[in-house]
């Protein structure tokens, strides 16, 4: 019998919850370990066996100067890197940094400020290597992590869609909230894959699976405005788990001038 | 049995005989009901079911609830969903097949256990896009086996509308308010001071056998003048016009308007347009193998034209920009779809307005563009 491909999951800077979505598989974690050898998971196990790996799942971001080395050597380690999250995608919430003085948070949060070697942006693995594809997601969606892995496996691109979040509303009967509440909502330009949980809820998207493939954001920011969204409100509304993906980046800084 | 083409009176203190009818008949029984601040389509098992006393309020991308003064079941206008997430479902398995370590596939087909389905509440505009939907999966060399099932399962209990919502314009299409055609039976509420009853038209044998048991009195010509009135009401007061002269070769002739960049600059590219719209029928199908590859489901589910993978071939996407897929959608909806499938491919129901979360409104586009080829004849000869 050939042997299993080799699975390797690394944390950069993140929350784990996407390595988490991956133990909450639960059944189909083990026909994954039926397929692969879960070679390197720390999260789940201490036994570690060295590289190379034959899949790297990457979650979290790249935030002090140890991370953008350590990324360097994941990638010479792995024949496919696959980004995890909305962390290692777009540089997650903490991306927020990269609009703010890390010197002063620095210097304001910890005692001893230089033992905190840290870099002034929190960036996306993409900045640092070539990357195999990028799932996005605040947490993934653990059916797309599956279907990721089986694609990598069988040497086939993910079935992954790249439209709106609108779509996944429609496809499941959820009344448009902001048709019929008035609510900001970003879905129509997140990408899907989620499955419209905060609609389903009554609650506007927070966008947490990133811009879509043809998002048109200064249509979108004239209609939150309408919808009474100030320009300083605006600003907050993009910037969160995907801050860095540069649609939302882009809109959160126009919406920032228009406010100043 | 009642004759088709009979007019009976139904008074509304026995409306619950006619649920009851329609489930001795067989029928599990979908229509109107209120659900997240909107009158979506779901199941209906007792007249409390349904949205008594309210209507809706509705402009290009906002939608309303509002109470009624009266007591009306069907005093409202088409909301979010449509008939054909029954006859299209969103999602739909065509087939599995599985390998079990050999080198052949076992096909098998999906379990196909839908339930005679009664639609009650089908406006006129439906009853259109029911037939527009029938003609794309059923009518043409190739037949789609679980729409076809779905639709030899499916009796149509139609409402005239008696009211038009702020983005009607099915006079403009030719398709309502009146329902001529394509219903087992059809009611027109009418309702007015010491008045609540129905008038029952009988379409089909099949809507003879339900009536079967049901109390009704014979309609008189009074009671037809009321119903008449009621649907001549709905058409005097559409939200919307389409000017539909000479539409088909109006777009195709400007292909290159500048009004197909400006709407692209306003329209998101969220395909709620397309999902909401009850006559389009884009899809994709994708493969769902375990990870074994053994074991592999083919899923259907609705996509769109808006969607840049949706033109995707070997090179990319072949409509890479938001004006060209509003294009697509809106020649091929009021235009090519003439030459495919021999109507429009639009009823007139205003949902794509409504539901367009920038509110953009086809009408007015289609305006747009007739007016800016009209500067571009008219100023062929001088200045503007």
């Amino acid at each position: 019998m050939a042997a299993r491909p080799r699975l390797a999951v690394w944390k950069f800077a993140s929350c784990d919850g996407c390595q988490l979505s991956l133990l909450d598989c639960e059944d189909a974690l083990l026909s994954v370990a039926g397929e692969v050898e879960i070679a390197n998971f720390v999260e789940a196990s201490s036994a570690v066996s060295p590289g190379p790996y034959d899949l790297s799942l990457v979650e979290g971001s790249v935030t002090t100067p140890d991370d953008a080395r350590r990324i360097q050597e994941v990638r010479a380690q792995s024949r496919y890197l696959v980004t995890i999250g909305a962390c290692a995608t777009a540089g997650g919430i903490q991306a927020l940094r990269n609009f703010g003085d890390v010197e002063e948070f620095r210097r304001t949060v910890y005692a001893r400020p230089e033992y905190i070697a840290t870099l002034a942006t929190s960036t996306a693995i993409r900045e640092h290597v070539p990357v195999d594809f990028e799932l996005r997601g605040c947490p993934i969606n653990k059916a797309q992590l599956l279907e990721v892995v089986a694609a990598f496996l069988h040497r086939r691109r993910p079935t992954v869609p790249t439209g709106s979040v609108c779509a996944e509303c429609k496809r499941r009967g959820v009344v448009c909230v902001v048709v019929a509440q008035g609510t900001p909502c970003l879905g129509p330009v997140t990408q899907a894959g989620c499955g419209a949980i905060c609609p389903a809820y009554r609650r506007g998207c927070y966008g947490c699976f990133g811009p879509h493939d043809s998002p048109n954001l200064p249509a979108w920011t004239r209609r939150l405005g309408e919808l009474g969204l100030a320009p300083e409100a605006i600003v907050r509304v993009y910037r969160t788990f995907n801050a860095g993906a540069p649609a939302f980046r882009a809109a959160g800084d126009a919406a920032a001038r228009e406010g100043a | 049995m009642p004759d088709v083409g009979s007019r009976w009176i139904l008074a509304r203190a026995e409306f619950p005989s006619l649920l009851g009818a329609l489930a001795r008949a067989g029928y599990r029984v979908v229509g109107p009901t209120v659900r997240d601040g909107a009158i979506v389509y779901g199941s209906i098992r007792s007249v409390a079911d349904l949205p008594e006393g309210w209507s809706d309020r509705q402009e290009p991308g906002t939608y309303r609830l509002e109470r009624r003064e009266d007591r009306a079941l069907f005093g409202f206008n088409v909301g979010p969903h449509s008939w054909k997430k029954y006859q299209f479902p969103p999602r739909e398995q065509l087939f599995t097949l599985h390998r079990d370590g050999s080198s052949t596939f076992e096909v098998a087909p999906p379990p196909g256990d839908e339930p005679p389905t009664a639609y009650l509440g089908v406006r006129a505009c439906e009853i259109a896009a029911l037939r527009i939907q029938d003609r794309v999966f059923v009518g043409g060399a190739a037949i789609d086996a679980g729409y076809a099932r779905r639709k030899s399962r499916r009796l149509v209990v139609a409402v005239q509308c008696g009211q038009a919502g702020g983005t009607c314009f099915c006079v403009s299409m030719g398709t309502g308010p009146a329902v001529r055609d394509g219903f087992d039976l059809s009611l027109t509420e009418l309702i007015d001071a010491g008045r609540h009853e129905f008038l029952v038209e009988v379409g089909s044998p099949e809507g003879a056998r339900v009536l079967e048991g049901v109390p009704l009195r014979p309609a008189d010509a009074s009671d037809v003048r009321a119903g008449e009135a009621r649907v001549a009401h709905a058409a005097s007061s559409m939200g919307r016009t389409m000017e539909t002269e000479g539409i088909h070769d109006l777009l195709l002739a400007n292909l290159e308007s500048p009004a197909w960049e400006d709407v692209g600059r306003r329209c998101l590219a969220c395909t709620n347009c397309t999902l909401a719209c009850p006559t389009c029928f884009c899809h994709s199908t994708e493969e769902v193998p375990d990870l074994s590859a053994e074991h592999v489901e083919r899923w259907r589910r609705w996509d769109s034209c808006f969607n840049l993978s949706f033109s995707e071939l070997h090179a990319g996407s072949v409509r890479t920009t938001t004006s060209a897929r509003y294009r697509q959608w809106l020649t091929h909806k009021l235009a090519t779809w003439f030459d495919q499938f021999g109507s429009s491919g639009c009823v007139g129901c205003g949902r794509c307005i409504t539901w367009c979360p920038v509110g953009i409104d086809l009408t007015a586009e289609v305006r747009a563009i007739r007016s800016a080829a009209a500067r571009t004849r008219s100023g062929s000869g001088g200045s503007p």
